[in-house]
């Protein structure tokens, strides 16, 4: 143990005075995780979009069924999705668009409540699309999910207007129409009012037998209209969704972005740094004279991974507390984030110490922990359904091979409470650690 | 106490590297391995140092009782001379590694560069550091693999000067690999001429002159050793 304990000494001294080194070792790791945990955790701004409202000052409010509907409360929710540019006409929307300053012009044209109150046939507004077809795609994937919003916020209000038209229809009552109120007597009245003229109609009576059809086609039209309420709110929303998580991450994405981006970290600097450390006794001709009887090879390999999982495990551990300052994260968790960062230094860097016993030089075992890291983060992170089955099947594998989804898991869990628990995966983790530290083991034959 | 080595064997494969080797080194002395590229120097060398394992053979010092000096310094470049000679006198479990490290910083002269970093030494210092950590457990044998190869004449003179002194002072027995012929003569008491892996000569370097003497240029030590070599077909 004692020889343990003056190797990391040693180690450490080293570091110390690698300045430049273990700062690209933290800073450029942690770059890249924070890049990674803002593209997922948060969208691209909201696109400019010019925009044009021709409806005369004061008409955008319309009447349907007696129900007041303002166009300007829809155009105000539109701009939560867009930045919205204000022009005074068609033309200089188009050249708003064309010069780049809106990736879209929206015009809503002066007879869109017209159409709409009057039985003019649908409304209608003009969108005008410039840019790349990536931005097209983006501003038009944006308008079009907020016309479909506003759609439906239309259709629910005449739906309710309808359905209240029905019910007054049936049951009696006042009706608003374009020719103005009128009061009706209902169906079931109707039918009551019949009842009474039937029973004082004798039997054979010729008036009876008419009475009785109109009686029946009354009956018909109110059992009819007891289908129609329901028939309403299913073309109103015509598919309802409920949503289970049957397997994976529960967590949202801003919280998974966090676990993330330390996951990222802590693989980068676990499997830089350990597999630097190992392959710099070779480079040092140190690896000769300290495996002949100062030190075991199992022992070196031992002290290196302790090195670089420690030093992970810490810039991950502070990684979260700085996170933790800004964000939600629920401190109360901390012991188990210290559990979830040592398991993963661990597995991260018996990785490294295997990558360096392989690659035996500095250099050439930091680009491969560079080449390996990269793919095993962006693997870990495809979602199944995206590819194919069998080549999903293989990414599976890798990912159980390697220690970045397991230490992403046991992140997530720790951090956020996801699912799988925490055990599955520190225990996953401690079995690769076992594995790749008797893979280093064995490629230290030839070291 | 005589160090012996004997028939030490051992195989690459199918490829014999060192085959039945065997000599002994006195309190003392200077021993010279000297021999062509891949005539087993560095191998037999590595076996004695407990680096690798012999396939056949006895050794009579266990390597704990071996000071192993290595062809290039094997020190660490960010450490300074002080740091790396206390780091590998824990790891060698001497008594009181301070009071050795400053006993090996007076010898090799290197006080006054104590507190630098090896890597900011000349080439002969950093090897004199090397020697240096080779001798911390105080071992009744030294190896130097190749020690002067990197060094300047200058340097090389005060490197054998210091390791001469180490011999007839200390009573430390040297067992050295050379190409450099003429090093050899000048230093060492005994050579012994190793090709494809056999020991084809041990003697002093007059012994190996005399034995190509007849022919030759008296004054041309390396022109004798080439031609021995030559004569049994090496």
């Amino acid at each position: 143990m004692s020889s343990l304990r003056w190797l990391l000494l040693k180690d450490l001294q080293i570091l110390r005075r690698s300045k430049l080194l273990v700062a690209l070792l933290v800073l450029y790791p942690i770059a890249i995780a924070l890049l990674i945990g803002l593209a997922l955790s948060r969208g691209p701004d909201k696109p400019k979009v010019a925009f044009l409202n021709q409806i005369p000052i004061g008409q955008s409010v319309t009447n349907v069924g007696g129900k007041d509907i303002d166009f300007a409360r829809y155009a105000d929710r539109f701009f939560d999705a867009v930045d919205p540019v204000r022009v005074r006409s068609r033309a200089e929307a188009i050249d708003k668009v064309k010069s780049g300053d809106a990736l879209a012009a929206l015009i809503i044209p002066a007879d869109t409540v017209d159409r709409l109150n009057g039985g003019l046939g649908q409304a209608r507004v003009e969108v005008i699309y410039n840019g790349d077809a990536v931005k097209q795609s983006y501003v038009r994937n944006t308008i079009d999910a907020e016309l479909a919003k506003a759609n439906g916020a239309l259709s629910s209000t005449i739906r309710d207007v309808a359905v209240t038209d029905l019910k007054t229809l049936t049951d009696g009552g006042e009706i608003t129409t374009p020719l103005g109120s009128q009061r009706l007597l209902g169906l079931r009245k109707a039918r009551a009012a019949l009842a009474q003229v039937l029973d004082t109609l004798p039997a054979g009576s010729p008036e009876r037998a008419a009475i009785a059809a109109v009686d029946d086609f009354a009956n018909q039209a109110l059992i009819g209209l007891e289908f129609a309420t329901p028939a309403l709110n299913a073309v109103s929303k015509p598919i309802a969704v409920r949503a289970t998580v049957l397997d994976g991450s529960r967590t949202p994405l801003d919280a998974f972005a966090v676990a993330l981006a330390v996951a990222v970290s802590l693989l980068f600097i676990a499997v830089l740094l350990a597999s630097g450390v190992l392959a710099l006794e070779r480079e040092e001709q140190a690896y000769g004279r300290l495996v002949r009887g100062l030190v075991s090879r199992s022992a070196l390999l031992a002290e290196k991974i302790l090195l670089a999982a420690v030093c992970s495990a810490l810039v991950a551990l502070v990684m979260l507390a700085g996170i933790g300052a800004f964000t939600g994260v629920d401190w109360g968790r901390f012991g188990q984030w210290v559990i979830a960062v040592f398991a993963g230094g661990l597995g991260c860097s018996a990785l490294g110490v295997a990558i360096g016993a392989l690659a035996r030089e500095v250099r050439a075992a930091s680009l491969l922990g560079l080449l390996l890291a990269l793919p095993l983060a962006f693997l870990a992170l495809v979602p199944s359904g995206a590819v194919a089955v069998g080549v999903y099947d293989v990414i599976r594998v890798v990912n159980a091979a390697f220690p970045f989804k397991p230490t992403l898991q046991a992140l997530d869990a720790a951090v956020n409470g996801a699912h799988p628990s925490l055990l599955g995966p520190s225990l996953h983790l401690l079995a690769l650690t076992v594995a790749f530290g008797a893979l280093a083991r064995l490629a230290l034959r030839r070291f | 106490m005589t160090t012996d080595a004997r028939g030490v064997t051992k195989r690459f494969g199918s490829r014999v590297a060192l085959r039945d080797v065997s000599f002994s080194v006195a309190e003392g002395e200077l021993l010279a391995i000297i021999g062509p590229n891949g005539a087993g120097k560095t191998t037999l060398l590595s076996i004695l140092a407990g680096i690798l394992r012999a396939d056949a053979g006895q050794l009579s010092r266990p390597p704990r009782e071996v000071g192993w000096v290595p062809q290039q310094p094997a020190v660490y470049g960010k450490l300074s001379v002080r740091e790396n000679l206390r780091l590998f006198a824990r790891l060698e479990k001497v008594a009181d590694p301070d009071a050795v490290v400053a006993r090996m910083l007076e010898q090799t002269g290197l006080g006054d560069r104590a507190d630098d970093e090896l890597g900011t030494l000349s080439g002969g210092n950093r090897q004199r550091v090397n020697i240096a950590v080779g001798l911390l457990a105080d071992p009744p044998l030294l190896l130097l693999d190749e020690p002067s190869s990197s060094l300047d004449p200058r340097q090389r003179e005060r490197l054998w000067e210091f390791v001469d002194g180490l011999a007839r002072r200390a009573g430390t027995a040297v067992v050295f690999t050379t190409h450099n012929v003429a090093e050899a003569e000048r230093w060492a008491d005994r050579v012994l001429v190793l090709a494809d892996g056999e020991v084809i000569f041990t003697g002093t370097p007059g012994e190996l002159r005399a034995a190509e003497i007849e022919g030759g240029d008296a004054t041309d030590f390396e022109g004798a050793f080439v031609r021995f070599l030559r004569e049994r077909g090496h």
